[in-house]
């Protein structure tokens, strides 16, 4: 066991320690209004505009979005012209969820416990998703001196007051009773001995509402859903992709086409009403960052529901987490999750200074580390790039021996694979791809614009505005996935599939032609391409 | 980080590989395109469950695929599926007490401590020791020595006596999670009060305000210590 730092990072962890003393007897100064907005409009990828592509086709044409993003949307479908038979459909359900995450399996869970026929079907496996990687916490206002006002006011500031009100106020208000429903489902909620939640600050937070299971609070909730799921018995058709959506006669969302992704087999899925719960977008690496995301995020829900017709809202927006790991290359990318902030680590640069403090929201953390780096010149060199330090070493400090292992093991053995003992020396960390703050547009219950479409989770745009707090993802899976699997439960009682048709992905690829697009990219991605560049193959 | 090169065996096939590399990592090196075996890339959802011994070496080691690094003469293959038996019940009938394991359960009392279970894990758990609590009820015990198991199955890969670790752990966590730890009262409180309006007034007041209104109290907002 050797610690594997640099001779030069082993240098500038004696100036961190020789400072951290001195740094925790300060109180830290928060930035102003308008020194946050000049670090995020100098710094902040999503202010870079070589990043992004004006859409020339489609519901948002005229609007910018990724590149990477852009060339999906306007792609190409998978189906390529071929025919598909949708007379005898293979599946034959009242609700169909797409994506085996949190938001699905709550969907799931609540439109069976409605009465519902409900499938769902996962091009992985049920819980490889985001929600299993969400390792800080679940924000909700349950505590005597918080309300639902105050953590809208949080989450309207946090959001750069862009977010949509009414999908906030639902977050916010359904907060406690969704928190309250995974308790009682057996989630493990950190609690004292009489039962109180033991809550914590997240950036950008006024109140401390962060409730969470260690750091393995996705994780915790993912296993309890999944084992949710399978003791209801609700089919789930894994490792199957959904590649087009499918709508009837009169336009409405009927279900989808789906391939087996090993056999690539095809099948047809009659559902009189749609839930799109495909998660995020890490995995398109945009402006070439690392993700902290799951195998599978690739947007695949957008480019569906985008070429159904359905409006996209904030497509343009990223949440780059301030705290990836920057060093060891193994896990170059990986989330260390906000959770250490909040226990009080602060973030140092190479000289040993802690130059902001440590809770701001997200984009302005992560812009101020890219500022720390490229402007100032006080980054630490990797092998992969630069890094600033997390000063872990604090929490035992803060809150006593031991506390860093009770609270964070899933970090402590990330790290500790390597030889690195965060508990004694600090961390490296940049940031990296975390989080599609945008997504499909939807009103309160959940329909895109697309009757009959649903949306829950990382997929939908607007509950967060421009950019998310901590612990309001967890949260908006819960609280829009249970809703938007109510709501297509009830929905389905009155709906009547008329004729299945995928004329729609001819007209779309009529209005790209028109719009001079002949794009040779197929999508819904599915899955990225992790193999050696040029590899010949026949 | 070191790039000289390691000979590992994918499925018994040879390849050199940088040995900065992890396991996962190798096998896209190599070219898989990989669908089945590749999860959440971090360390935390199982799918990369994966069985390794290196030349020379009698023991067989077990390893999360994307946590791992090669090392020279490994022979490597995947576990990306173990029938785990999963046993179905409704959470809000069932009682904590140790009637419930023995019901759905049974094999755990045929376990002969072994202690293979313990030795496979990806995750470093005391396995054997958490169903050994399993086994006597202890459900508080089970669930936090369980807590950070990632359920890939390869402790039961190993076992003889057939039992499926995770899903007992699974049962116990949700036990203990919902019947034995203290029932939080702030927030059942705070669900009826919700339910009953107190706070619409509340919402609509600061739904109502303008922008530039709420910026000013959002800057200004008192934050709990």
């Amino acid at each position: 066991m050797s610690l594997p730092y640099t001779q030069e990072m082993l240098d500038s962890v004696k100036k961190v320690e020789a400072t951290r003393a001195a740094r925790m007897q300060t109180e830290l100064r928060r930035m102003t209004a308008d020194e946050k907005d000049d670090v995020l409009q100098k710094f902040h990828p999503d202010y870079k505009m070589d990043g992004f592509e004006i859409l020339q086709m489609g519901p948002n044409k005229g609007e910018k979005a990724p590149a990477e993003l852009a060339a999906l949307l306007q792609g190409k479908s998978r189906l390529d012209g071929k025919e598909i038979s949708l007379q005898n459909p293979d599946y034959d359900v009242d609700v169909l969820v797409i994506g085996g995450g949190g938001a699905g399996s709550s969907a799931a869970v609540e439109a069976h416990a409605a009465g519902a026929k409900v499938m769902i079907v996962t091009k992985l496996r049920l819980g490889d998703a985001n929600t299993m990687m969400a390792e800080g916490g679940i924000q909700a206002a349950d505590k005597e001196n918080d309300s639902p006002a105050q953590h809208y006011l949080d989450a309207m500031g946090g959001g750069h007051f862009t977010n949509v009100p009414e999908l906030l106020q639902k977050l916010v208000t359904e907060g406690p009773s969704a928190v309250n429903w995974l308790d009682h489902l057996g989630v493990m909620f950190d609690k004292d001995e009489n039962g109180r939640m033991i809550t914590t600050h997240g950036g950008g937070t006024s109140r401390k509402r962060m409730h969470a299971a260690k750091d393995y609070s996705g994780a915790d909730i993912m296993r309890t859903l999944r084992d949710e799921v399978l003791n209801r018995q609700i089919p789930v058709v894994d490792f199957t992709a959904v590649v087009e959506l499918v709508k009837d006669s009169e336009g409405k969302a009927a279900g989808a086409v789906l391939m087996n992704m090993e056999t690539k087999e095809v099948y047809v899925a009659r559902a009189k009403t749609v839930i799109i719960a495909t998660g995020g977008a890490g995995r398109m690496h945009y402006q070439g960052f690392p993700t902290s995301n799951h195998y599978g995020a690739t947007a695949d829900g957008l480019v569906l529901a985008y070429r159904a017709g359905a409006r996209l809202l904030y497509q343009d927006t990223l949440q780059y987490h301030p705290t990836g790991v920057a060093f060891p290359a193994q896990i170059f990318g990986a989330l260390v999750t906000e959770k250490v902030r909040s226990m009080g680590a602060q973030f140092v640069n190479r000289e040993g200074e802690a130059y902001m403090h440590p809770l701001e929201t997200r984009d302005v953390s992560a812009a101020s580390v890219i500022r720390e780096c490229r402007e100032r010149g006080k980054g630490v060199q990797t092998p992969l790039g630069q890094g600033v330090w997390l000063d872990s070493p604090m929490i035992d400090e803060i809150h006593g021996k031991g506390m860093l292992e009770k609270r964070l093991p899933g970090m402590l053995r990330m790290f500790g694979k390597y030889d690195i003992d965060m508990r004694e020396v600090p961390i490296l960390i940049y940031p990296t791809l975390h989080y599609q703050n945008g997504g499909i547009r939807i009103s309160a219950d959940g329909m895109t614009d697309v009757e009959n479409l649903y949306v829950a989770g990382e997929a939908v745009g607007g509950i967060h505005g421009r950019n998310r707090l901590m612990g309001n993802s967890l949260l908006d899976i819960i609280v829009f996935g249970r809703s938007a699997g109510q709501h297509a439960a009830a929905k389905a009682k009155s709906v009547e599939v008329k004729d299945l048709t995928i004329d729609f992905v001819k007209e779309f690829e009529h209005e790209e032609e028109e719009a001079g697009i002949h794009s040779s990219i197929l999508s819904p991605q599915l899955l990225p391409d992790y193999r050696p560049e040029g590899m010949k193959t026949i | 980080m070191s790039s000289e090169l390691v000979t590992v065996y994918l499925f018994g096939k040879k390849y050199q590989v940088p040995s900065s590399l992890t396991i996962m990592e190798a096998m896209e090196y190599c070219g898989y395109q990989l669908v089945r075996g590749c999860g959440c890339r971090n360390g935390f959802c199982g799918a990369c469950a994966t069985i390794y011994r290196i030349e020379g070496d009698s023991e067989l080691k077990g390893c999360l695929a994307c946590q791992t690094k090669v090392e020279d003469k490994m022979y490597v293959a995947t576990l990306p599926f173990f029938p785990l038996v999963k046993k179905v019940y409704d959470i809000e009938k069932i009682k904590p007490d140790m009637q419930i394991m023995m019901q759905l359960y049974p094999e755990i009392y045929s376990c002969i401590g072994c202690n293979a279970c313990t030795k496979a894990c990806t995750q470093e758990l005391n396995v054997m020791q958490y169903i050994a609590y399993a086994q006597r009820g202890e459900f508080e015990k089970c669930a936090e020595e369980s807590f950070d198991c990632v359920m890939c199955g390869v402790c039961s890969s190993r076992c003889p006596a057939g039992i499926s670790h995770p899903q007992v752990a699974e049962l116990a966590r949700r036990l203990y999670g919902k019947y034995i730890q203290p029932e939080s009262e702030h927030l059942v409180n705070r669900v009826s009060e919700i339910e009953n309006g107190d706070f619409v007034k509340m919402m609509e007041d600061i739904m109502g305000k303008p922008i530039e209104e709420m910026k000013e109290l959002y800057n200004n907002r008192e934050i709990e210590k």
